[in-house]
């Protein structure tokens, strides 16, 4: 089954160039798609595109097989569950509060929650390994709590997909290993993840696939074994990397950058 | 599924090596820092309804003509039961006529301009703002300005009123639109234009009055005074502000998401865009005919949802009610002080500023709210 279609878009700002050009990408059920490329590349654009919150200027995105501008804020955000870059509430919230927001897309405009939505939400926090945090006002939790406190609000949605933006990108490396940890529990449960990162090595732990961005398109789709190389990383970040492969007991590949010419004072 | 190995992945958030990290912010034992309102909504929306029916009991004892409890007890049964009259007309004529619709006139005027300021406060995703910030005080009170100048009705200057702050929002509503959506910021911004040129245009008004009858009682109105209420004029705004105030207390969970931004909300399933003019509409209307029934009455919109959000939260499932509650109360209160501490009535609008703005003053210095 493909949960997300994106089939040619291209998309500006009014009055810009465009952010990227004709992009066709299909993330199938049970794919983590990590979407790789340098700053200001439109990862974050894309990602916004495929949950609905702004439309492309060409080219048409399928949800579950339905274009998804015809389609109700509540009806996207039951299928998709979009977990934003880092952005503190102005008001001291408590966890469990915010993680209730997730059931908005459930309960019609005029209603608030029951001790049913209550409980989804406890138990999305429970699944990400927050509860004890829910109590605690939102804006006096670590960055990495409210990293995790974003992906539960997500998963109250009860979606079938999560898109995140740069989930990785603000935290401590402990904190980075816990987000990607629960990144992949979630897809072994059978949830799609799409997500947009600056780390191929986060691309290489977690992915089954990866689409690397780059002036305006596309320049590699594919497993990661297949499109995180030597080559296609210099020309995607301008920088030399090395991939190698750790031995026994990690057994897995990583991708470092050599920094040869930072140490030779060229960089 | 596997919720077993998720829970045991998760343990290492709190026990093991690994949390050196986040232990830095979270200790155990802190997990609960809520205030006891914020643990108890319930118990203090409760408690709140008891003080406003005692405060609301006190206004129609106290006056010019103090009436002792039990006369205004016994009129009060007297009205709905049959008891035998022991009490001077002139003590009915005050409570019933008088006060009554005073005190309804306050508790709406009150509750509204509070649910209004706690719902912009909300949707703006700033607590410093109060339901006037898209000009609806400055439209309305342009609109009673003109309508003092070239009519001697008060029903003419009352519609006037409305009919401008319903306008000014219109303009600034308008003025924001960017591409089929309204940003928070175009907003305030083309609120702060469009109330601008509205007090321009007061002030011009006020200029070319009459200064011997005219331009006093534009002044007066401006300064806001629950004394010209009739019951008439409960009978039209006061159905219409009640039903706006129900209409606010029915989307203030969704207040809440909308508080994380317009583009969260969006990824959350809200039709922000419509939640938006709901908000605004009610939050207007409500303004607007407060500002007709009463004048210009500020500084409520402001201090009362902060006074709920540090005796219950910023939670607006709660807060709304309680704002509600509070406002209701504070206005009775504060009209009562207008109408007994001086020999001529003090307009009321100066003393919610001057009441207001130390009470701000001290709730901003001892508490940090966290916001």
């Amino acid at each position: 089954m493909r949960s997300i279609s994106v089939e040619g878009i291209t998309f500006n700002y009014p009055g810009r160039r465009a952010v990227f050009t004709e992009i066709t990408l299909a993330v199938e059920e049970g794919d983590v798609y990590s979407l790789l490329g340098p700053n200001g590349t439109g990862k974050s654009t894309l990602l916004k595109c495929m949950a609905g919150l702004i439309s492309p200027s060409q080219g048409r995105i399928l949800l579950d097989g339905r274009e998804i501008t015809g389609m109700q804020p509540y009806e996207i955000a039951r299928r998709v569950g979009f977990v934003p870059q880092t952005q503190v509430s102005p008001f001291p919230f408590r966890v469990r509060d915010i993680v209730l927001m997730g059931r908005a897309s459930h309960l019609n405009a005029f209603a608030t929650p029951s001790a049913k939505d209550d409980a989804i939400a406890a138990d999305a926090l429970a699944h990400v390994g927050i509860s004890h945090l829910a109590d605690r006002p939102c804006t006096a939790i670590s960055g990495g709590e409210w990293q995790l406190v974003l992906i539960a609000r997500a998963i109250a949605q009860r979606p079938r997909t999560l898109l995140l933006d740069e989930p990785t990108s603000h935290l401590d490396l402990g904190n980075q290993m816990r987000v990607l940890d629960v990144i992949r529990g979630l897809a072994e449960e059978g949830m799609t993840i799409v997500v947009a990162t600056h780390f191929p090595d986060h691309a290489l732990l977690t992915s089954s696939r990866v689409a690397i961005l780059k002036d305006q398109r596309i320049i590699a789709m594919g497993s990661p074994d297949v499109v995180i190389r030597e080559d296609t990383m210099r020309q995607a970040y301008g920088t030399d990397v090395r991939i190698m492969h750790l031995g026994d007991p990690i057994n897995r590949r990583i991708c470092v950058p050599v920094a040869e010419a930072f140490q030779r004072g060229e960089l | 599924m596997r919720p077993k190995t998720i829970g045991a992945k998760s343990a290492y958030v709190d026990v093991g090596g690994a949390p050196a990290a986040r232990t830095a912010t979270t200790e155990p034992g802190q997990a609960d820092d809520r205030g006891w309102g914020e643990r108890h909504p319930g118990t203090v929306l409760v408690f709140l309804l008891a003080v406003l029916g005692i405060v609301a009991f006190a206004a129609l004892m106290l006056g010019r003509y103090i009436i002792p409890p039990e006369t205004v007890a016994a009129v009060i049964l007297g009205s709905v039961l049959p008891i035998e009259e022991t009490w001077s007309s002139t003590a009915a004529s005050a409570v019933v006529n008088v006060r009554i619709p005073r005190i309804i006139a306050g508790l709406l005027v009150g509750a509204g301009l509070a649910i209004s300021g706690a719902s912009f406060q909300g949707m703006f995703r700033n607590p410093l703002v109060s339901s006037q910030i898209l000009g609806v005080a400055a439209g309305a009170g342009f609109g009673a300005a003109i309508g003092i100048l070239l009519f001697d009705s008060l029903a003419v200057v009352q519609i006037l009123s409305f009919v401008f702050g319903l306008l000014a929002v219109g303009m600034a509503y308008g003025l924001s639109r960017v591409r089929s959506s309204t940003p928070i910021l175009m907003l305030v911004l083309s609120g702060i234009v469009i109330a601008s040129l509205f007090s321009a245009l007061t002030s011009m008004v006020k200029y070319v009055a009459d200064p011997m009858n005219k331009m006093p009682a534009i002044v007066f109105w401006l300064l806001g005074s629950l004394n010209h209420v009739s019951t008439s004029d409960l009978l039209v705004l006061g159905p219409i502000i009640a039903v706006s105030i129900l209409g606010l207390l029915a989307v203030r969970w969704r207040i809440n998401v909308l508080t994380m931004g317009d583009e969260e909300a969006r990824a959350l399933g809200v039709n922000t865009e419509r939640l938006k003019v709901i908000i605004i509409l009610l939050a207007t209307v409500i303004t607007a005919a407060a500002v007709c029934m009463s004048g210009i009455i500020g500084w409520i919109g402001l201090v009362i949802p902060h006074m709920g959000r540090m005796l219950v939260g910023p939670d607006n499932r709660y807060l709304l009610p309680i704002s509600v509650l509070l406002g209701g109360a504070f206005l009775i209160a504060v009209d009562t002080v207008a109408r007994t501490a001086a020999p001529a009535e003090i307009p009321i609008g100066i003393l919610t500023a001057i009441i207001g703005a130390p009470i701000f003053a001290i709730l901003l210095r001892r508490n940090n709210p966290g916001w």
